[in-house]
């Protein structure tokens, strides 16, 4: 038979886990902080457009003509006239089907998996001094040009939120979306794990010359 | 120099000389450590003399640093943390490591909004007044970027912790649980995945799964204790522990729900994983168990044989560290090294093994276990699986080789 104590224990548990429950799951405007973002304001903000299906990508569009022009002037001093590459900065062609070579070379030609993420990353990021200040129609011009200029479509392409979507990239369908680690399995060994005679340095930094000071002022070593 | 000390260094040059370099005995004082050096002798610096304060001058060589030929220029680049210097598991603020990708902006926290938007029920915009208000959460994690070791993956490459591993730095970090915002927003059952975009001329943008986002993530504004730097996200930043740095989002200023992935430029032509049969993998956030020996080091070279403390700092994205072993032999044989408290999930964790050094080579090596019983690989059983052109996740055991004068350089074994 159950003691009134315990009955009155048990419906404060009761009580207790509901409040908890409520706490761990509160309502929207709980603490009711901040403004609700208005359509304008997201609006503003909302400049994303997604690689595979070209989601968010805004009305307007660009030609190749167009994007070559607008390339020589925002682009080339870095990327090179053709796409190639100035110094260390990127290469935007090339490399198609390196990517099993001892040296890849990933470009948009050889590695990108999706055409509106191009699109996406100029708008977002370039030009690097200046970025996310050109125009949709002249991001759709430099993407269409670029793809241009990796033979991924024709001279006459012309890049729009329906016209991107549908470029075929070369490496579209050599990306695995799930994670497959752990890839290695080891037990940890702790006594005779190998063998002492096949204990054998295969490389070494020594004398490679590749490492910067690490003390005193900060190193300026220039590439070699 | 005051008038009396130069009479005593004075006095005991001549009594040095006077007795053909053998111990003074003449004046006892002299035979102590320099109890009455200049600095016993003089007034010192006053009280907010430097008002925000900074390290002795003597360790000036301690400060990040780059690999110049490396990248075009600073802006999209990387530093390095001095890990050789570092004795615990918390970076300091000036040390953490640098990853930018159009330079560092300089943000007035007064403008600063985050927005919140998408598949919610009421989309919302916050100042940093707002996100100030929402109860508070401190953890300790580290941040890894992938590529931390990537110049390690053809072969050993940089003579040095700082350059080998020093893309890895570990704080305390306060702000709000992103699960906590998510609920203030009303998250719409169809909404699978969270886009994160900071204010930075990059407008860096990466996925996350909402799982993992409702899981441990932490919208901060505070890093050991103090405002973020710049250099680090200020005024808010994202952090989502135990993954890739890159997702750990910094000058967070939109959060976007959506039903699929984004496939950013940085999560598909960058921060992929590119393996020997042409196939890449993507959507490899989690940085696992890693583990490096921070004395001794390339920098950190040993001066004579005798016993010495072997340190070192081991993590994991997975959780805790559960057992670090350390190797003298090139891996033949290993021993269970102390852990140092506190042991934290998904933070650096610190363990010493006392060495008697007896003046022979010597490889030494560090292998870590986490919680959920992974062991931490060699570079050959790693390039066994992904080649060497992956760039991304290299975590190794490192090996140093001491030779007979205490020297110390990074080598692979075979």
């Amino acid at each position: 038979m159950y003691s009134s104590r315990k009955i009155g224990l048990l419906l404060v548990a009761v009580v207790l886990a509901a409040a908890c429950a409520r706490a761990s799951a509160a309502e929207p405007g709980h603490f009711g902080y901040g403004s609700v973002a208005t359509p304008a304001q997201i609006a503003g903000w909302d400049i994303d457009a997604r690689g595979e299906d070209g989601t968010g990508l805004p009305p307007g569009k660009g030609t190749v003509d167009r994007g070559a022009d607008v390339y020589a002037e925002q682009c080339a001093a870095c990327h090179g006239t053709f796409g190639e590459g100035e110094g260390r900065f990127p290469k935007l062609v090339g490399g198609v089907g390196s990517l099993r070579d001892e040296r890849p070379e990933p470009t948009v030609g050889s590695y990108w998996p999706f055409a509106p993420t191009l699109w996406d990353y100029i708008n977002r990021a370039m030009p690097m001094p200046a970025p996310h200040t050109l125009s949709s129609d002249d991001v759709y011009a430099l993407t269409a040009y670029i793809l241009s200029l990796n033979d991924l479509v024709p001279a006459e392409f012309v890049a729009d939120r329906n016209s991107l979507p549908k470029v075929k990239m070369r490496n579209r369908d050599n990306f695995i979306w799930t994670d497959p680690r752990p890839d290695t399995t080891a037990k940890p060994c702790m006594n005779a794990c190998v063998n002492a005679a096949d204990v054998r340095i295969a490389s070494t930094a020594e004398g490679r010359n590749l490492t910067p000071r690490t003390t005193g002022p900060l190193d300026t070593m220039q590439p070699k | 120099m005051g008038r009396r000390s130069f009479l005593g260094l004075g006095a005991a040059l001549t009594g040095s000389l006077a007795l053909g370099g053998k111990p003074a005995i003449a004046n006892p004082a002299q035979e102590s450590p320099p109890a009455d050096a200049p600095w016993s002798q003089s007034i010192g610096a006053g009280v907010v003399d430097r008002p925000y304060g900074r390290p002795a001058d003597s360790e000036a060589s301690v400060i990040r640093r780059n690999v110049p030929w490396l990248t075009a220029g600073t802006e999209s680049s990387v530093s390095f943390s001095p890990l050789q210097e570092l004795h615990g598991i918390i970076t300091p603020n000036g040390l953490f490591f640098e990853r930018h990708h159009a330079g560092w902006p300089s943000i007035d926290p007064a403008q600063h909004k985050l927005m919140i938007h998408g598949l919610v029920e009421r989309p919302l915009l916050l100042t940093m007044k707002d996100i100030l208000r929402f109860p508070q959460t401190t953890r300790v994690h580290f941040i890894e970027c992938p590529a931390n070791g990537g110049m390690n993956w053809r072969a050993a490459q940089m003579n040095s912790l700082q350059f080998s591993h020093g893309m890895v730095s570990c704080a305390e970090w306060t702000g709000v649980r992103l699960s906590t915002l998510l609920e203030e927003v009303g998250v719409k059952k169809e909404a699978k995945w969270a886009m994160v975009e900071g204010a930075d001329g990059a407008h860096m943008n990466r996925s996350l799964p909402l799982d993992k986002c409702l899981d441990d993530c932490l919208v901060v504004y505070a890093q050991n204790g103090e405002a973020l730097r710049p250099e680090q996200g200020y005024p808010l930043r994202l952090v989502v522990p135990g993954w890739e740095g890159n997702v750990n989002i910094k000058w967070l200023r939109r959060i976007k729900l959506g039903e699929k992935p984004w496939h950013s430029r940085e999560e598909t032509s960058k921060y992929t994983d590119l393996m020997p049969d042409g196939m890449s993998r993507g959507f490899t956030w989690l940085m696992d168990a890693k583990s490096v020996v921070t004395f001794p080091c390339p920098e950190k070279p040993l001066d004579g044989p005798g016993l010495y403390e072997i340190r070192g700092l081991a993590w994991t994205g997975n959780g805790k560290v559960k057992r670090v072993d350390v190797s003298t032999d090139g891996g033949v044989n290993w021993q269970a090294a102390r852990l140092h408290e506190p042991i934290l999930s998904k933070a650096l964790t610190k363990f010493t093994l006392p060495w008697r050094w007896d003046g022979r080579p010597a490889l030494v090596a560090s292998r870590v276990v986490d919680e959920t019983g992974y062991v931490q690989p060699t570079i050959a059983q790693l390039r066994a699986q992904r080649g060497s052109n992956s760039i991304y996740h290299n975590n190794s055991i490192q090996t140093w080789q001491v030779k007979p004068d205490g020297s110390v350089f990074n080598v692979q074994l075979a």
